[in-house]
């Protein structure tokens, strides 16, 4: 009996350690892999304060001598300067999160709330247009924005999501307005509230993370838009950040390393805020509907 | 039809027909009239209209001129960087998919047991495709991949001397695939939420069983997961075929060197803004359509061979 008792014992023991180990190895790989995936970006950093001469050099992340340089080097780098960017990428994704906000949602409530002739048909159209490629309708909207006038301003990039083109921020709300009990929304109808209010009063109020959601995401991929502005945007005066990074590189013609990493960290600092503040919203959003980034 | 039958004369009857439609589906209209705006004035309309254009010669200036399928024909028989563009995209789809796939769901996989510290794990794989689809990345790429860039610095460490990767067109595309599956975060992030809906109990009567944990990931995991293998494949296939911004800065918006960074929307771009052949683009872009629909019809008449649905 002793014996066994003891077999199982150091057994045990050993399955114990086993694990351990298996965890520590596990861990070191984690840990490994996420340096690896870091570094770039922490280099980046480090880059941006780095005198000139070293950055081509040095592949660590702490530079000899920290200067600050860079910075106001890179933000008047070019005739205009970085602040004229900021704010236009700014004013142009404040106006698509509430274009977003306002026509998705109202789609949206129609789709998951409101009985109307031809509904499943609209649904399947509006999810049959998340697969269709942007470049197909690229030419004549491009046309259509030229013979407005529009061409050269911001409008061809905020109007659109006044119309609810973002059938993806549709088909999340409309997922989530599913989830709302029912009874909610038919005791307001039994005491003779309107659609609208309905809308307004119970839907919206109870939405608020989905809506914050859409928010987040809508404004972090209107900020990152490099095709959009690239074709509507002529003048320098209303260029968006990641148009201000392109020309940068075109225009120091990559002399000026540390000034173009100074304007890529600032150009990242909104997104990365976003992803330390909200994080747990955004992966909610991407694991419940899965999301494309 | 008894009401109709019941409710008088002609012209009453309408209204209280309208009347009664428009109770019933007015404020569903109402509610999606901006989205019918966006969709025929913006999606719809546009569409038929490229498909009009890619029937013609237009450039911007002049009326579009009907040359039938002469668009068509010289995209299949005559233009070489047509062909490179497709090799180009091609072979990124299908290295850089897979690719990304299989690191989100190891490192799903490798985060699933309850393991410590899975918020900040999470956080730290996941950032990269929050911010890379950012001009500012492309641009660190561009000097990572540099001949006189960080990872031949670090290869100098070990007395290897790197070629230029960005200027060198045998390994260029090889950069911009790196890019995509460092970016595997999002997937990860639903391969993650796929995990968690596979019951526990499942695992526990394969463990008694005696069944190895290789054994048990080949026949439970992976086919309990496949809708979110086949989810994750579809949309980051047709996500990869649109992939534009890290070829535009990486190549200075040429595709090169030798059109081995030629994606076939770059190439699109500069048949549309750069030669203002826009019916040419046009042509283009519903040959890209037809690409990524017949893949999509593909994946579906094929997923219910390999996709476990549990109904």
């Amino acid at each position: 009996m002793t014996d066994i008792a003891a077999f199982d014992e150091t057994q045990q023991r050993g399955l114990t350690k086993r694990k351990l180990w298996m965890s520590v190895l596990l861990h070191g790989l984690l840990i490994g892999g996420s340096f690896i995936m870091l570094y770039p970006l922490l280099w980046m950093l480090s880059a941006s304060f780095r005198p000139e001469e070293e950055i081509f050099s040095s592949t660590s992340l702490i530079p000899s001598s920290i200067s600050f340089d860079a910075y106001p080097r890179g933000w008047f780098g070019l005739q205009e300067s970085f602040g004229t960017f900021f704010w236009n990428s700014f004013v142009i994704s404040i106006l698509c999160v509430i274009g977003n906000l306002m026509a998705c949602s109202l789609a949206a409530y129609a789709f998951a709330r409101l009985n109307f002739w031809g509904r499943n048909f609209w649904f399947a159209i509006m999810l049959g247009t998340l697969m269709l490629p942007y470049h197909v309708t690229l030419v004549p909207q491009y046309v259509l924005f030229l013979n407005l006038g529009w061409v050269g301003t911001f409008l061809p990039l905020v109007v659109p999501k006044y119309l609810a083109v973002d059938a993806f921020f549709i088909f999340l709300m409309v997922q989530f307005f599913r989830g709302i009990p029912r009874e909610l929304t038919e005791a307001a109808m039994m005491d003779g509230c309107s659609a609208w209010r309905i809308y307004w009063k119970v839907m919206l109020p109870l939405s608020l993370p989905v809506l914050a959601t859409a928010a987040i995401f809508t404004f972090i991929w209107t900020w990152d838009d490099f095709f959009g502005p690239l074709i509507y945007l002529t003048d320098m005066r209303d260029y968006t950040v990641q148009l201000g990074l392109r020309s940068f590189v075109d225009s120091t013609g990559l002399s000026d390393w540390s000034g173009l990493f100074a304007m890529s960290i600032l150009s990242l600092v909104p997104v990365f805020f976003f992803f330390l503040f909200f994080q747990r919203l955004l992966i909610e959003g991407i694991a419940t509907t899965g999301l494309k980034r | 039809m008894t009401t109709i039958a019941t409710s008088g004369p002609i012209s009453a009857q309408s209204r209280g027909w309208l009347a009664r439609a428009w109770t019933r589906n007015g404020a569903g209209y109402m509610f999606l009239l901006p989205w019918f705006i966006g969709f025929f004035g913006l999606t719809a309309g546009p569409a038929l209209v490229s498909l009009y254009l890619s029937f013609t010669s237009f450039d911007l200036l002049t009326a579009p001129r009907w040359i039938g399928l002469d668009n068509y024909i010289r995209i299949a028989t005559a233009d070489p960087k047509f062909m490179a563009s497709m090799r180009v995209t091609f072979f990124f789809v299908l290295v850089s998919v897979p690719l990304k796939l299989i690191f989100a769901l190891a490192v799903a996989m490798a985060l699933n047991r309850g393991i410590r510290g899975l918020p900040w794990y999470r956080a730290i794989f996941y950032l990269p495709s929050l911010l890379g689809a950012s001009v500012a990345i492309s641009v660190l790429w561009r000097q990572l991949f540099a001949g006189d860039g960080l990872v031949n610095s670090f290869l100098a460490n070990f007395g290897i001397e790197g070629p230029s990767w960005i200027s060198n067109p045998n390994y260029s595309i090889y950069t911009l695939i790196v890019l995509a599956v460092w970016q595997f975060g999002s997937p990860m992030i639903i391969f993650l939420a796929g995990l968690r809906q596979i019951p526990q109990d499942m695992y526990e009567a394969a463990e008694l069983d005696g069944a190895s944990k290789w054994r048990q990931f080949w026949k439970i995991t992976l086919p309990l997961l496949t809708p979110v293998v086949f989810f994750n494949a579809v949309v980051q296939t047709i996500e990869a075929f649109k992939a534009f911004t890290p070829a535009f800065i990486i190549s200075g918006g040429t595709g090169g060197p030798i059109n081995s960074t030629l994606f076939y929307t770059l190439y699109l771009y500069q048949e549309a803004f750069g030669f203002f052949r826009m019916g040419y683009a046009s042509a283009l872009a519903w040959v890209l359509l037809v690409i990524i629909a017949l893949f999509t019809a593909f994946s579906f008449l094929t997923a219910r061979y390999w996709v476990h649905y549990d109904d």
